[in-house]
């Protein structure tokens, strides 16, 4: 059993070297396929780090009226945080509104003595509150308007919902965000698919011009297993020698990119990512080659097994 | 040894490549095959060597009905022949003596084994300084020895070859058929398809006449006569 083991790995490590010019084309070529496997994964990481970003930046806002009892706000920042829906709520109280008005309009005298005139502090308390998730504001936002405890006196201590004003983005946003997420998909899909089919056809390819060899050896009496083996193990080396290709590729156009690309890609830098993520790359592009180069082998020698 | 029961075999087209062929053969035999191309020589190796299914009838080596083996079984079969083809078939990426060697590893040979016989049979068939020599890099004649070699590695009870000199010049045809007569001294049944009348009639032994697809004739120390 070992013997027979050791002679498929040495005549499968034998047959990669003696051929050459076939073993350094389908090497390139799985790399390319390996390297658009890798660019994929830089793609979806990024596609997630925008959308996050983006999901980031929406919220929804409680303006609460100028009476409001800052214990009953306290008390639904609580309630609110508690949700699962909710990722965090923020409170603003009326000093600190009124304040953030004053920096934010430091350079305008004119609004700042209509505000002195006023004497009173004319702005409520808000809670700015972030969804897990887009499409559950809409939900958050009919729990708080429905909430029996914030009306005093038969009047809301709500003042307004800057949700149902910021309605349209939010559910444009959601929507581009859901069309992005599944369109990257597929892309990543069809590329994939695409580019293990073209690495499957080259791999045919150079086994088709060892079929006549392949006769031979089951004339000679080697079993299917005997035969396949040393294929399995050429096309396993193919893949693992462009696995680590495509990786010593990636170091210095990833640096490129990270360099010179990064403001543009919205702060992703790619570099960074891969340094960082290089086990799981290393992991994926290594599976991959010899997934793709055994089961490519595999199925190519199939067809002269038969009969 | 070797029994062919009414074998016949049309192919899909509908061409008869062989009808009704009854022949046997006994152990340490050498028995020519001729015929004109299409005679159905080769088919009836084929038959032998499981590589064709008869349309009908029934092949037998020793008591083996071939065609009654299952896949899993037909390498093990095909260990206890010997194969030699007219354009050598010798795997292009192995050397001289990796091709001799790989029958003995497929076979599941020791590898101590394979150190001592391989040379031995370099030897016999004088390939000693060309064993790390490519097929490439050899001659036809060379090649051709080297596919003996391969061939009687596994000390087979049978040697089957396919027009072996149909390549060859004569000096070339010589020494291949002196090889041949040499293991069949040795106690080798073979069997030769050939359409080289100097061989068969230089050998004085068997000779099978093929034609159309029936044996014509069976004479016990033929001429080659067409």
């Amino acid at each position: 059993m070992f013997t027979a083991f050791r002679r498929v790995f040495v005549g499968g490590t034998k047959n990669f070297v003696r051929s050459g010019a076939v073993s350094v084309a389908t090497v390139v070529i799985m790399t390319v396929t390996l390297m658009i496997i890798g660019f994929l994964m830089f793609l979806s990481a990024l596609l997630t780090t925008t959308l996050s970003q983006i999901q980031d930046k929406v919220d929804v806002s409680v303006y609460f009226t100028t009476s409001a009892a800052e214990g009953d706000i306290l008390n639904l920042k609580d309630k609110l945080t508690s949700m699962s829906a909710v990722t965090t709520v923020t409170y603003t109280s009326r000093d600190q509104a009124l304040q953030d008005f004053r920096t934010r309009h430091a350079n305008d005298q004119l609004t700042l003595n209509a505000l002195n005139e006023l004497g009173d502090n004319p702005l409520g308390a808000s809670l700015a509150i972030k969804a897990k998730n887009p499409n559950q504001y809409q939900a958050i936002v009919n729990y708080i308007s429905n909430d029996a405890d914030l009306q005093s006196a038969g009047t809301s201590i709500i003042d307004h919902i800057n949700y149902y004003e910021n309605k349209s983005v939010i559910d444009r946003l959601t929507a581009a965000i859901q069309a992005t997420e599944k369109g990257g998909l597929i892309v990543v899909i069809v590329f994939a698919i695409a580019s293990i089919i073209i690495a499957i056809a080259t791999v045919r390819l150079a086994i088709y011009s060892s079929r006549d060899e392949i006769a031979v050896m089951r004339l000679v009496g080697a079993s299917n297993a005997y035969v396949r083996g040393p294929f399995l193990v050429a096309g396993i080396i193919a893949g693992v020698l462009s696995a680590l290709l495509a990786l010593i590729i990636f170091a210095p156009v990833t640096l490129y990119l990270g360099a010179n690309y990064t403001t543009w890609l919205g702060g992703f830098n790619v570099f960074t990512y891969y340094t960082s993520n290089f086990m799981q790359v290393f992991a994926v592009l290594v599976g991959s080659g010899i997934l793709l180069g055994g089961f490519a082998s595999y199925l190519a020698v199939r067809r002269y097994l038969r009969a | 040894m070797i029994y062919f029961d009414n074998v016949s075999k049309i192919y899909h087209d509908g061409t008869p490549a062989l009808e009704e062929v009854t022949v046997s053969i006994n152990p340490k035999e050498f028995v020519s095959v001729v015929g004109h191309s299409g005679a159905g020589k080769t088919t009836l190796l084929k038959m032998l060597l499981a590589q064709e299914r008869p349309t009908a009838g029934s092949v037998f080596f020793e008591s083996i009905d071939v065609h009654a083996l299952p896949a899993s079984a037909v390498h093990h079969y095909r260990r206890k022949i010997g194969m030699v083809f007219q354009d050598f078939r010798l795997i292009p990426n192995k050397t001289a003596y990796e091709n001799i060697a790989f029958a003995m590893e497929a076979a599941g040979r020791a590898d101590d084994e394979i150190e001592s016989d391989v040379p031995y049979i370099l030897d016999l068939v004088d390939l000693t300084t060309k064993a790390n020599h490519f097929p490439n890099q050899l001659s036809g004649g060379e090649q051709q020895r080297v596919a003996i070699g391969r061939a009687i590695i596994n000390q087979p009870d049978l040697i089957i070859a396919d027009e072996p000199t149909g390549n060859l010049d004569p000096i070339n045809t010589y020494e291949v058929v002196e090889i041949l007569k040499k293991i069949n001294e040795l106690g080798t049944t073979i069997l030769i398809t050939t359409h080289n009348k100097g061989v068969v009639d230089a050998m004085g032994k068997r000779v099978i006449t093929m034609d159309r697809g029936r044996i014509i004739r069976d004479d016990p120390q033929g001429q080659y006569i067409l």
